[in-house]
This record gives C-alpha cells, structure tokens and sequence, in this order.
C-alpha cells in the first residue's frame, strides 16, 4: 500500500523539535533532576588490559565522607546474572569484572556517595592489587596456538567459525582467468555522540521491581537481557527513556551493562542511584565498532566481470561478545555481493577476543567492514587489469530489470536502477571536470587521486539474520527467529486532537516532526495540530525487540507503521462521519480539518467533532466504528524471513543505493590529504523529509571523513588504550568537513508503507573506502588501511622515518598497560650547587612544598614516601609515590627513582639531575627524565601526557628558581620539584 | 578575593542572563555543576570536561569560556549569559536561533549551546563574517550530527539579516 501524495510528506518543514533545544530547554537525562534522596555513583575501571584481582580494599573508601557503598563483583553476585550474547559460549559477561579484568577501562568497582564529587574522591581509596597477564591486541595474533586465552572455558580465543558456501565458487575460481585478493584491516573507532551515558535507577523491595531510566536507544530485545541479567521477569524490569537524547549513532544500545550495574547498585543501597558517564570512561569503556581483518578474492573475467566472491573475515569482538554481538560480522550476510551481481560466494567468518573494549553497534554496523574490503577489491581489479575502475564498477552492477533481485547469500534487493544513478551522478557531480583537475594537478607534479565507491545500504534489520551464526541444527532447537516489528500508537481525545506514541528513541533525528508531517497528511490536518511522544516507556507504551532506534528504521519502518495506524483509525472515522452525513464512507475526504463528501462539499463535519465522538457518544457510532478512541498498530514485513537450512538470509528489509566518487590531493612532504571535491548520489526510496536527509548524509559523511582520515580508538600492543581524551580521538571539526555535493534519485521501496528506506548509514560504508580508494591513486599504493593519517601516508611517500636517536637513557622495554615519557629541560637558580644540594635532601622542607602533597615520610636519608594529589587533563587523582636517590655525586648529580600508584594509574622511571655552578654564583640545574605510566593516566594522549609533563616540570623549576630566589636561606625546594616531578611520572631506573 | 577554603562552602554572587544570582560552593566544583545542578539552569551541557568539545561554552563578561574548566567561585561578580538568555522572549526566537532551525543547523541539540554562545559572541564583534572566519569560530566546537555546512549557512543569515536590522534601528 503506498500512501497519497500528502501535503506535508516531502517538505523541509521546520522541526518541533528545535525551539526547545535552541533555549537551552531540551531535556537530556542529566536534565531531568532525581528524586530526593537519589544517590551518585562514580566506577573504579582496570588500569590494565588483563590481570587477576588479587584483592579489593575498599574500607578506606567506605569510609570516606559520604559514602553509602561501595560495590565490587562479590556483592553483585547474588542479585545478578550473566548478560547473555548474540551466540551461546563459555563466556561470563557481566557489567564489572570478576577476579579477574580483560580490558583498560573495564569496571572493577562502584562507589554510591552523596554527591559525584564525593564518589569521585572516593575511587581513590580502593586499593585493588593486580597481577598482570600477557594481553593479545591482534586479532590474528589472538588466534595463534600458544595466544594469551581470556576465557578458559572457551579454550581459545575463537568465539565462533562459520563456513558458508553460495553458488559454485569452487568451479567459478577455477575457470576464470584472474584471481585478484585485498587484504584490509578495518581500525578500532565509534560513533562518540557529544552526550555521554546516564543512567538513574531505582529497586522497589516490596515489588521486586526495577525502574531504570536510560538514554538507551534500543534494540529492545536488549531488554530481555537487561531483565535476565537483573534475574527479574521482564515486567519487573520497567526501562523509560528520556524525552531527549545527545546523539547515538549506535553507541547507546551500549549503555545497557551500566543500566544493570547501576540498577544492581540502586537494590544494594536501597537508594535511587544516578550515573553520568564522563567522556574518558566513553572512550575507553562504552563501545567500539569491531575491528576486522578480511582477505578478499575475486575470480575476474578479462573485462573485469566478477563471477565469484572468497571471503575470509576475523572479527575481532573485544574482551567480552555482549549482546547482540556477533551481529556486526551478520548484519551484511546477505549483502557480501554488494551491489553487483555475484552469484558465487565463499565465506570464512571467525569471531575472535582480544583485550580490547567490547564491540557493540556503530553507524554503519558491519557496512564499513564489509565494504572497506569490498570496494578497495574493485580499485585493485582494476589496476591490475589495466581497466577503468569506474568501468569495473559499471560491468558488475546489477541490472535495473532484476529487480526485486535476491543475492546469492540470500538479500532480496527492493528497488533500484543503479546504472542510472552512476551515469546522473558522473554527469551532474562532473566527474569530467574532476578527472581534468587530477590531470593538471599531476602535471604539475603533486599526488591526487580520484576514488569510487558504490554501495548497497541496508535498513531494517531482519531480527533472525544474527541468527545466521548458528548452524541450521542449532537454529532448529532454538526455534526460529526474523522479523522487525514497528509499532506506533495515534489517540484521540475528547476534544478531538491527535496523538502519537512510537517506539521510535530518537536521539535527534527529528521523528516527531516527521511523525507529525504524515499522520496530518492521512487525517487532512496541520502537522502543528498533532503532537508526538517518542518517550518510551515500557510498563506503559506498545513496544517489541525490534523497538528503538537502529538499522536506519525509522522512515521505513516506522513513519510507516504510523501511517497505517492513523489510516486504519481514520476508515473508522468516515464511518462515523458518514453515517452523520448520510454518505457513502469510501466518497469521504480528510482535508483542512474537515472531513467532506466528495461528491456534495456541502456535506462536512469539522474534524475534531467526529474524531471526540467516541469518547463522548460511543452508542451513536456504527458497529464498524467501534473504539475510534486509539489505534495501536505493530507492522512486521513478511519479506523478514528466518534463514534456511541453506544459510540464506534476507537480512534487511531495504536496500538504497549510493555512489560516491571523490578527487583528493595528498601533501606531499606533510601526507596531509585534503579533500578537493566530494560527490554522493543516494537512492533512498521515498524522501519524507528532505532537510532531514541532508542531514543525515552530512553527518554521515562527518563521521566516516574522521573514521577516514583522524579517528582510532588505539591501543599499543601490550593493551595500553591511547586515545582517551577528545585530544586523541579526533573528530572531525568545521575546519576539516568539505562541503560536499549531494544528489538524488528516488527508486520507492515496494516493501515499506511509506516507499521510503533508510538513509542514516551510508556514507559511513561509502565515504571511509571511497575516500581511501583515491589515496590510493594518488600514491600508486596497493595496501592501505585506515586511519590514513599523515604520518602514516607520508611513510608511503618517503618511507618510514628513521627512529630518532636516544640520548644517555637505555631504550627501556615498555610493560603491559604503559606509556612512556621521555623529555629534558634546564634552568637557573641564583643559589650556589651545595644550597641546592642540601635542599634536596631536606624531606622537612619536601613536605611543606610539594604541590598536592598531603605528606612525606623519610624512610631513610636517600628515600621517601610521599602522598600527593596530580591531574593530567581530567585525569585528576591521589598517589603514592616512592622516592629513591642514588648514584649521588655531591653537589653535582644525582638520580632519582620512583614508582607511584594509584586508583588512576601507576608508573615508574627515573631522572638525572645536574647541578652546575655559572658565572653568578648561581646554579645551571638540568635535567633527564624518562618514565612510564600506565592505568588510567595512560588512557590520556600523547598530546596531553607528553604537554603536561614538559608543563608540569617546566613550573616545577621555575618555581623553584622564584622560591630560591624569594628565600635564598630555605632549603628544600629542589627537592620538592624532584619529588613533583617523580610523583608524576615516577622515577628509577 | 577572599581567601577560599577547600572545604568549605562559599557563596557566589554574579548575574545570570541580565539577572542577580547566586549559588553557595566549595572551591572545587565546576562552573557547569553549578550552573546546572544548583541553578538548573541545564541548557548549558558537558560534553568532556575536559575544554575541547564547547558544548558547556557560556559568555563571561562578554567572552566565550569553556564553563567546564570554570570553578564556580570564579563566576563571582561576573555577567554570565548562557543559552536561556538568547531568545528576545519565551515564544519567540532570536535571529541566530531561528535561521539555525531554518537550515536544519542542529539535530541532537546536545552540542548547540555552546556553539550559539560563541557566534552570539562573535557576530557582535564581527558582524560581516565570512563563511572562513565562521569555520574558525565552529572548530572550537564538536559536533556529530551536522557536519557543520548548516550551522555555517545558518549563521551567515543570521549575520546578514542583523545588519539589515541594524540599518533600519
């Protein structure tokens, strides 16, 4: 059924949901205030990627002003369960680790304290000791036989194997006369929405009920496992979303484990408990998209006709497979031909742990993966055929007549005609011009590059496709599972006004705008008269596993359910009104406020008369009428189909279409890539709302520039996580974003009510390969994996940079968890050496001067135990720091060793301090240092740890040259620049 | 300044939107808790804590700062504006505010607070911006929904139609 052309489907109108938000009246879940009485939680997370918990100690934080608990494993054991995954495993995850830890970041204990600064001084008070593990970090390494395992019980760090084979590969490979392979391996990154987690949530004993509120964004079948891990049924388990939430892009299906840990919490102490995620504990602990390794084959005709498919992909999940993961490595199953036609495919899929934050959904969710190798696959046949790759690109498309086309794995392609949507994209994005600018600039000797890219996107997710993990038998005896159930509620109420609840979750995409623009085309009213309420709650609203907002489901699915609702109550309605009018219904019109006879305009009644009239006269209304009071409407497309025994699955509902291609230069001394020129051309189906998917394409493509160019969550061999601060993990900014051409064409789904299909996804598939695909022309590189940072294609231009030479330290090898600093620095001080000398030795005068200093004690002449507080960027926490001086050469040298920890983080290192006499009378002080932090701390960057140390000691001496020159007579002070100093990075050798 | 004790609470006096205001804090607590959590006034948002993503940007004596490297103490005396004092009137919005929701220059909302106290900052001392210098004053900014080309289109309107303004004063 498609709809009539309404008045408000496909306008631009201005959003309702803006005036709210441009006041500052917007209502996050840090908006929303608490209950009285509600208590904060802070989280003490593992400093190391993989140890066994030793001991907690907790009594010193319980202890600490305004605290109400503090909760480890042990007293979460009885009261919850493990959080069940998307494939059955030896493997216990739950929301805080168990004896032992598995990644940086994981939680390890949570304090419930009066207020977040309280909970947050706290953490600092928990001693945990740890003993560390070997890590893996590589997928493929994780794989090899005698690889650190995370989970005994697994045996291995393979989660999962799956062989699938479509067609005859065997043959085509044989018979065709290329064989052309890729190897990629797709980085670490995530959505990084600007709000962070929240969660406030509430027990009530004499129920035995949860109530959690969450900006949460579904899918809802994670509520089962929420109500499961909280061992509570699922109508115990009330889980309400706030009216507003800061972006998602995925990522807050991740909240999930925090909603259960902080709920657990909440039962403990007996309290409402809030949680705000900060932006570090984001970075490290919420959500990752998976990391991938894929070897890609193709077996190639002579005019670059792809007739099968070798896939080989490693999915690396993280330290723990959380629901609903594997689904990443599922979600594009059907999808592995992409858009050509490719009837024989091979497919090798593993699932392997790593020590790692665990994966969960990411824009794009598998499309990025998938097509990172898929299309870097279509520029090397390319090359290595001698073709054009835009030719390549033409020859494999599938035909605009087979449509609906089912792929080889099993995809049923909707609508399209992709030829037509290259050729209007080649013709209006000027790709003549394009390859002009590329001729001249390489003329004149710079590198540029064009890339393509075409790319299927899904929308709609089939629920049954993550099913596809398990065999045929297994899928037998769990019984089967598809669909993608939308709901959407429209009431009436007494004065005759419209409605609409949805299961929806936005997080800013404007769906009550949208909702408001097609329930007011089916009712003939302004899309001002109906309100819309996307505040899931569910104790009280309709709502299925499907529910929330993911997969690109909204304008397909559910705009679409909303339509049918309000259709639905409205045939109810022109019955009322015809048996009032003494007309036929089928001749009535829903138009203005009105509802009219077609054949007799004189025949109407206002609309809101007859749409309170069940509320106010349910006698009247006619038998066929009854209950025109609320129409709630679930939609499942029947297309949504569970696998076949043959491992067929149709895992989307829809499929647009988009074309990308793209000219950029690469500085050639910098590897700097600036985008010169940016064309995409998306087939959406049915564009509801246009304003709004231009939106969605520009902030697609934001984000897949930064996956393209900036954005890894990095983390160093031994599990160290290096990109924990915005300063790290760089997101694109204003000054990075090229504008971009955008085109359209409309093919409608002849699956969806709407003919709409979704548009949020694609260019996080598109842009990241197509982009790499014109570095790759300009360099005339084969391998090139993402992020293509400049140092990175700069070592592709010269080759790599030799390592700079080190001075008097020996290189130091680094341990699990750390990061190393190294630096140097001088200064002058009016004192004579043999002051300074005394000084530094006096732990009276350390005591008194070391900034955040809460004590020394001298455990002999040569060494120390000091208590101070330090922040690095926001890392801010208490340590303890041992001291030790030796090699001492009064007055001119010494070394300085060290080691601190604490809740934040730990480290060890040490300095050389010279004291030589100038000119004046004074002393020349210079210094070496070398350390290595790990923890918490280490999670800050390169760009702040290496700022604030060269900062942090750079005011270390210049306070120290002030104090000797205010109070030339009072010792000390260079020692307590050398035990700042060391307390920061700690120092021995 | 009095001397401030750390555990101690102090009270902080300023205006707030044009408005006396006043909140009672230790020395430590941040600028954007106060703001938020005492006053409730919670258009104001903390995107980092850590000074780089700009959604808590607020207007101090007439200069954008980041109110998540502000403690609260630091506010005393000062004119702060924030993101419920730019609408002319609770019905209606300001010249900025209505050619963002024009041009579709916001989606989530979380990161528009900030970004609108900035160019509410910079279009005074700069009313023909041009769409470079605007890119400048937004890369002071994060923002993951828009992809920015919006905001730049938004704000050049606004620039625009506040000349005009000022000419027919």
């Amino acid at each position: 059924m498609l709809a009539q052309q309404g008045k408000w489907i496909g306008q631009s109108v201005e959003r309702v949901e803006d005036a709210a938000l441009l006041n500052g009246r917007g209502r996050f879940i840090d908006d929303l205030g608490a209950k009285p009485g509600t208590l904060h939680a802070a989280i003490l997370r593992s400093p190391h990627a993989h140890a066994d918990i030793v001991s907690i100690d907790t009594a010193a934080a319980r202890a600490s002003p305004g605290v109400a608990a503090v909760i480890t494993a042990a007293e979460l054991a009885d009261i919850t369960a493990p959080l069940v995954a998307g494939v059955r495993a030896p493997i216990e995850t739950r929301p805080i680790a168990v004896e032992r830890v598995r990644y940086v970041g994981e939680p390890v204990a949570v304090v419930v304290a009066a207020d977040r600064y309280l909970a947050e001084d706290a953490l600092d008070f928990i001693e945990v000791s740890y003993k560390p593990r070997p890590t893996v970090i590589d997928p493929l390494a994780a794989l090899a036989a005698d690889a650190p395992v995370l989970h005994e019980g697994l045996g291995s760090n393979l989660v999962s194997e799956r062989h699938f084979t479509y067609g005859d590969p065997e043959r085509a490979f044989a018979s065709a006369p290329h064989r052309v392979s890729v190897s990629v391996r797709y980085p670490r990154n995530t959505g990084s929405p600007m709000e962070t987690y929240g969660v406030i949530a509430e027990y009530d004993p004499h129920e035995g009920a949860y109530d959690i509120l969450a900006n949460f964004q579904g899918p809802f079948s994670i509520h089962a496992v929420m109500a499961r891990a909280l061992k509570v049924s699922g109508n115990k388990l009330r889980l309400r979303l706030p009216p507003n939430s800061g972006g998602s892009f995925g990522v807050k299906q991740g909240v999930a484990p925090y909603a259960v840990l902080i709920a657990a919490a909440a039962r403990i102490v007996g309290r409402p408990v809030k949680w705000i995620e900060d932006r570090l504990e984001h970075l490290s602990a919420s959500v990752s998209a998976t990391s991938r390794v894929t070897t890609l084959s193709a077996a190639v005709e002579n005019d670059g006709r792809i007739v099968a498919l070798d896939w080989d992909q490693i999915e690396d999940c993280g330290a723990y497979l959380r629901a609903p993961e594997p689904a990443t490595l599922y979600r594009m199953h059907g999808n592995l031909n992409g858009a050509y036609d490719i009837r024989h495919i091979r497919v090798r899929n593993r699932v392997v742990l790593t020590n790692k934050i665990p994966s969960g959904l990411v824009r794009g969710f598998g499309g990025p993966q998938v097509y990172y190798a898929l299309e870097r696959l279509m520029q090397r046949i390319a090359v290595t055929l001698k073709l054009d790759p835009l030719d390549v690109i033409r020859r494999n498309l599938i035909p605009a007549g087979a449509f609906p086309y089912r792929t080889a794995s099993g995809a049923l392609y909707d609508s399209g005609d992709y030829a037509r949507a290259v050729a209007l994209a080649v013709e209006k994005g000027g790709l003549d011009d394009l390859r002009r600018r590329r001729d001249e600039a390489r003329a004149a000797g710079r590198l540029y590059g064009i890339g393509y890219a075409a790319v299927v996107e899904p929308s709609v997710s089939n629920m049954g496709y993550i099913t596809t993990v398990l065999t045929a038998e297994e899928r037998r005896r769990a019984g089967p599972k598809n669909g993608a159930q939308a709901t959407a509620t429209i009431t009436l109420d007494p004065l005759g006004s419209v409605t609409v609840k949805v299961a929806s979750a936005p997080q800013g995409q404007g769906h009550r705008t949208v909702l408001a623009q097609v329930v007011a085309d089916v009712f003939g009213l302004s899309k001002d008269e109906i309100q819309v309420s996307t505040e899931l709650d569910t104790a009280k609203d309709a709502w299925s596993i499907a529910s929330g907002n993911y997969s690109s489901r909204f304008a397909p699915a559910v705009a679409g359910a909303a339509h049918l609702a309000a259709v639905k109550l409205r045939s109810k309605l022109a019955r009322i009104a015809a048996a009032q009018l003494n007309v036929r219904a089928e001749d009535l019109v829903f138009a203005g406020g009105k509802i009219f006879s077609r054949t007799n305009p004189d025949a109407a009644l206002p609309f809101a008369r007859v749409a309170a009239t069940s509320h106010w006269a349910p006698a009247t209304v006619p038998d066929d009428a009854k209950d025109a009071l609320s129409e709630t409407l679930f939609w499942t497309p029947p297309e949504l189909t569970a696998p076949t025994d043959a491992d067929a699955i149709n895992s989307s509902l829809c499929h647009g279409f988009i074309f990308d291609f793209c000219g950029v230069e690469v500085d050639r001394v910098t590897g700097k890539v600036r985008i010169d020129r940016y064309v995409t051309m998306h087939d959406c189906g049915r564009v509801l709302h246009p304003g709004m998917v231009e939106g969605q394409i520009r902030g697609g493509f934001a984000q897949a520039l930064g996956a393209a160019l900036y954005e890894e969550l990095a983390y160093r061999e031994d599990g160290a996580f290096l990109a924990g601060t915005f300063a790290d993990y760089l997101l694109p900014t204003a000054t990075e974003v090229p504008d971009i051409t955008i085109l359209h064409m409309e093919s409608p789904s002849p699956f969806t009510p709407l003919g709409a299909k979704g548009v949020g996804e694609g260019n996080c598939m598109s842009t990241p390969v197509c982009i790499a695909n014109a570095v790759a022309d300009a360099l005339g590189a084969e391998a090139i994996d993402l992020p293509l940072t400049p140092a990175k294609l700069a070592a592709l231009v010269h080759g790599e940079e030799p390592t700079p030479p080190r001075d008097m330290f020996k290189p130091r090898v680094s341990k699990p968890g750390e990061r190393r600093i190294i630096g140097a620095g001088e200064t002058r001080v009016r004192a004579a050496p043999e002051l300074v000398w005394k000084m530094l030795l006096d732990t009276d005068v350390l005591a008194s001067v070391i900034p955040g200093a809460h004590g020394v004690k001298k455990l002999s002449e040569t060494r120390f135990l000091a208590d101070v507080t330090l922040g690095v960027g926001p890392v801010k926490g208490r340590y303890k720091a041992e001291i030790a001086l030796s090699d001492l050469d009064a007055p001119k040298a010494a070394r300085l060793s060290g080691s601190i920890s604490g809740a934040l983080g730990n480290g060890e290192g040490s300095g050389v301090v010279h004291l030589a006499p100038d000119a004046q009378g004074g002393t020349v002080i210079s210094y070496t240092y070398e350390g290595a932090v790990g923890g918490k701390v280490a999670a800050i960057g390169d760009r702040l740890l290496d700022g604030a140390a060269k900062v942090v000691i750079g005011q270390f001496f210049a306070a120290l040259a002030r104090q000797i020159g205010a109070e030339e007579h009072r010792p000390g002070l260079m020692a307590r620049l050398l035990a700042r100093l060391l307390a920061l990075f700690g120092v021995r050798r | 300044m009095p001397r401030l004790n750390a555990g101690t609470r102090h009270v902080v006096r300023f205006t707030l939107n044009g408005r006396p205001a006043a909140f009672e804090v230790e020395p430590r607590m941040l600028l954007t808790d106060a703001l938020r959590h005492l006053l409730g006034a919670t258009g104001t948002h903390v995107g980092c804590e850590h000074g780089v993503c700009g959604c808590c940007t607020v207007l101090i004596d007439g200069m954008p700062a980041r109110a998540c490297l502000t403690l609260a103490v630091q506010a005393e005396g000062c004119e702060i504006r924030t993101i419920e004092g730019l609408a002319p009137s609770p019905a209606r919005l300001s010249i900025l505010q209505a050619a963002f929701r024009r041009h579709h220059a916001l989606q989530c909302g979380f990161c528009t607070a900030g970004i609108l106290m900035s160019l509410e900052a910079f279009l005074a001392t700069r009313p023909d911006p041009s769409a470079e210098e605007l890119r400048e004053v937004l890369s002071g900014h994060l923002c993951r929904c828009t992809g920015y080309a919006p905001m730049i289109a938004a704000a050049l309107e606004a620039a625009a139609k506040l000349r005009e303004d000022a000419v027919h004063v």
